[in-house]
């Protein structure tokens, strides 16, 4: 101030209006700065908030530990214990054993019932593969759902931010956001995402019409969506978040809790007493596509 | 012509008939725009019915939903992104004969800028739409532009697709302005032919143009500035362009030849969309005596010149998927090859390398009817290009679960169909508003 003050009372007029219109442009440039960097100042404490809301969850009781236990049980165990750490030292991962998989896709028609995933949408499809020449063939059973990849190629490539790797590393699709670009179906090498086209099953069936059923809103991300209203998840990208608003309320993911054979696990690998923990630490275990570097949180058991 | 021997009379005459040649030239160029024939305006009404036939579609898909094109999972991407970088090949050309051949000072440019420029920012102004076309929440299109919002959204700087929102908006600014540069001096000249309200739409338009001494050098000075500008957007737009796919870790989009087989190829298009354009243009406004076919010979062998470098470019990348050791993408050029598209495949082959490589013959090359029509093989095989790349290698990548095919819906036909109406009814409307040779580059030439 004190320079501008000597200047009026010395210089001529111009260069009144010169410090005026530096001092405008200073103040101008700090406010277009400050409103640049607003969004990643608050983009932490939101996702603290929501930490938060979430720590208030009652969690469902469980019977005494036991030898014999079904490993549904022990995983819910791990899964209360995962619940009481701060979000980022969680580190939820499935395994899913390959041995045990008949490919009777419960999986993937739990994972439809409980997301109310329209046509053309599937989280986690079972894909079989036949090995060997006949008459020495077998069948193999893959079930697919998202790999929830420590390295996703699929969020750098959203141009809206509305997909990215959460602290306990959940790839998740923001609906609100996403403007259905198609882009992340694309990149991801897995083909885990899949775009909902609005579709409805029987909507064009003369004699069925568009069924009750098909209309029930998505609660996907512990949110509500209403789905014949056209609005959000129609026209998004969807895919597998290990059913969050489940994990949430201290329940295990659909396609865990409705195998048959208990071939899928879930829990935290970041807990050395988990199931999912000693599951990995095994030698057969493998993961799809190593060679392309994106570190999948699916693990399997040959 | 040398008239050091002939002395000051002969000068004189020579000056004189200087300038009756271009007042013809003035004349004959003005005549273009001179009020339309019913075949004009037969013209204008059908590529009208095609942009609404292609708005149509679009409003239908809107209100109905993505679900009527005929985009399937594995295919995410269809005709809609074919069209998107199909048009901005199309622009391609366009900055290309206006800036970079303008500072190689080669003259045939003069005789196709005008209306490659004009080109270029309409086909821009379609490609534009596509992304938004593509969109599964069109109505949500601006959260792709970076600007402060208190709802915190904020684009992800990492995206191709980004890149391509500043890629092709800065040359769609940068091409416009040097576009409308470069016609104030003929907008000038429209101004004291015209009369009544167009005399006053043309004064408005050209920004007091007097043509003094003054004007002429800051002229020069800035059209200058803007052709070195321009340069090394013709090669950045399309680069990122090709990013869109390079980035992506798809066998048959995941390579490094990418960005510099993008520009020949969208040169290649676009050098054959101005002789699309230009042809039928010369022959309707009577203008054989200023694009000579000298001209179009010269253009035609850097369509050679760029066809070859496609072609090139098609080798080098089965070439790269059968040394490389990886199998998905060597099985992805086995696939194109032989696949449930080999027919696009070998149609893009026959249209961009074979026919280009008969303007190897002086003969035809200085065919007019068969540039003509050369002119339409590239632009269906460049457009085949881009649908084989987008399309194939999505219906065909790491494993066989994620697998299928890909047919266009009715509504993305006539969105294209559209986008053609959209583009020529723009460049209709230059042809009869503005001049399409550019008149004071081409008196300058006279003298």
């Amino acid at each position: 101030m004190e320079v501008i003050q000597e200047k009026t009372q010395n210089g001529s007029a111009a260069s009144e209006v010169d410090v005026h219109r530096r001092e405008f442009l200073k103040k101008l440039g700090s406010g277009v700065f400050a409103s640049l960097l607003m969004p990643i100042l608050f983009k932490d404490n939101f996702a603290a908030l929501a930490d938060e809301a979430l720590a208030q969850v009652d969690l469902p009781e469980l019977p005494e530990p036991s030898p014999e236990e079904d490993p549904l049980v022990r995983m819910m165990r791990d899964l209360q214990r995962a619940l009481k750490k701060p979000l980022e030292q969680r580190k939820w991962t499935m395994v899913i054993d390959l041995r045990k998989c008949v490919g009777c896709h419960a999986c993937t028609v739990s994972c439809i019932a409980e997301n109310k995933l329209p046509p053309g949408v599937m989280y986690r499809p079972v894909i079989e593969e036949e090995v060997g020449e006949y008459p020495n063939v077998h069948r193999r059973f893959i079930p697919r759902p998202c790999m929830q990849c420590e390295n996703p190629p699929c969020t750098p490539v959203c141009p809206v931010n509305a997909t990215y790797k959460r602290p306990d590393g959940v790839v998740v699709i923001d609906y609100n956001r996403c403007i259905g670009c198609r882009y992340c179906l694309t990149a991801c090498p897995y083909n885990a995402r899949t775009f909902d086209w609005g579709e409805y099953y029987t909507e064009d069936v003369g004699f069925l019409g568009l069924q009750p059923y098909e209309q029930v809103d998505t609660m996907e991300y512990g949110l509500d969506w209403k789905r014949p209203e056209g609005r959000s998840p129609v026209g998004n990208a969807r895919k597998c978040h290990f059913c969050l608003h489940r994990i949430e309320k201290g329940l295990l993911p659909m396609c865990v809790v409705s195998c048959i054979g208990r071939a899928t696990f879930f829990g935290d690998a970041n807990d050395p007493d988990s199931l999912v923990s000693e599951l990995i630490a095994q030698p057969n275990v493998m993961r799809l596509k190593e060679e392309l570097g994106t570190r999948p949180k699916v693990y399997y058991l040959m | 012509m040398s008239h050091k021997d002939t002395g000051v009379v002969n000068q004189e005459v020579n000056a004189k008939s200087a300038a009756q040649v271009k007042d013809q030239m003035e004349r004959d160029i003005l005549a273009a725009i001179k009020k339309p024939k019913p075949v004009y305006w037969l013209g204008l009404l059908i590529t009208i019915t095609m942009t609404l036939i292609g708005a149509a579609a679009w409003a239908y898909q809107i209100k109905t939903g993505m679900g009527v094109a005929g985009i399937r999972n594995p295919v995410g991407w269809g005709v809609y992104i074919t069209d998107f970088v199909f048009w901005v090949g199309i622009a391609h050309s366009g900055t290309l004969i206006s800036a970079i051949l303008f500072l190689f000072r080669a003259r045939f440019r003069n005789r196709f800028n005008r209306s490659a420029e004009a080109m270029t920012v309409f086909a821009v102004m379609t490609a534009g739409l596509f992304p938004l076309i593509h969109l599964g929440r069109v109505w949500f299109f601006y959260w792709l532009f970076p600007y402060p919002t208190q709802r915190l959204l904020w684009v992800n700087f990492r995206s191709p697709l980004v890149w391509d929102v500043f890629a092709v908006s800065t040359y769609f600014t940068v091409s416009a302005i040097f576009w409308y540069i470069g016609l104030v001096p003929d907008i000038a000249i429209l101004r004291r032919v015209r009369t009544g309200w167009q005399k006053l739409a043309y004064a408005f338009g050209s920004l007091g143009w007097k043509g003094t001494f003054k004007q002429w050098q800051h002229y020069n000075q800035i059209y200058k500035y803007l052709a070195a500008l321009a340069t090394p957007l013709v090669l950045s737009v399309h680069s990122v362009v090709s990013w869109d796919f390079a980035m992506g870790i798809i066998p048959g989009w995941h390579t490094t030849i990418f960005a510099p087989y993008f520009v020949a190829g969208a040169i290649f298009s676009g050098m054959a969309m101005v002789f699309t354009l230009v042809i039928p243009m010369r022959k309707f406004f009577r203008l054989e005596k200023y694009i000579t076919v000298d001209d179009f010979e010269k253009a035609a062998k850097l369509l050679l010149f760029t066809g070859m470098i496609v072609g090139y470019a098609y080798i080098v990348e089965f070439c790269l998927a059968m040394y490389s050791g990886n199998p998905f993408e060597r099985d992805q050029f086995i696939y194109r090859a032989v696949g449930d598209y080999a027919f696009t495949y070998w149609l893009m082959i026959a249209c961009n390398v074979v026919t280009p490589l008969t303007l190897f013959v002086r003969k035809l090359r200085r065919n007019i009817k068969y540039l003509f029509i050369i002119s339409f093989f590239v632009n269906i095989g460049m457009w085949l290009e881009r649908f084989n790349i987008v399309v194939i290698s999505l219906a065909h990548d790491f494993d066989p679960y994620a697998w299928g095919t890909y047919t266009p819906s009715i509504i993305e036909v006539a969105i294209t169909v559209g986008s053609f109406g959209w583009f020529l009814t723009w460049f209709l409307l230059f042809s009869k508003t503005l001049p399409v040779l550019p008149i004071t580059e081409l008196k300058e030439e006279a003298e």
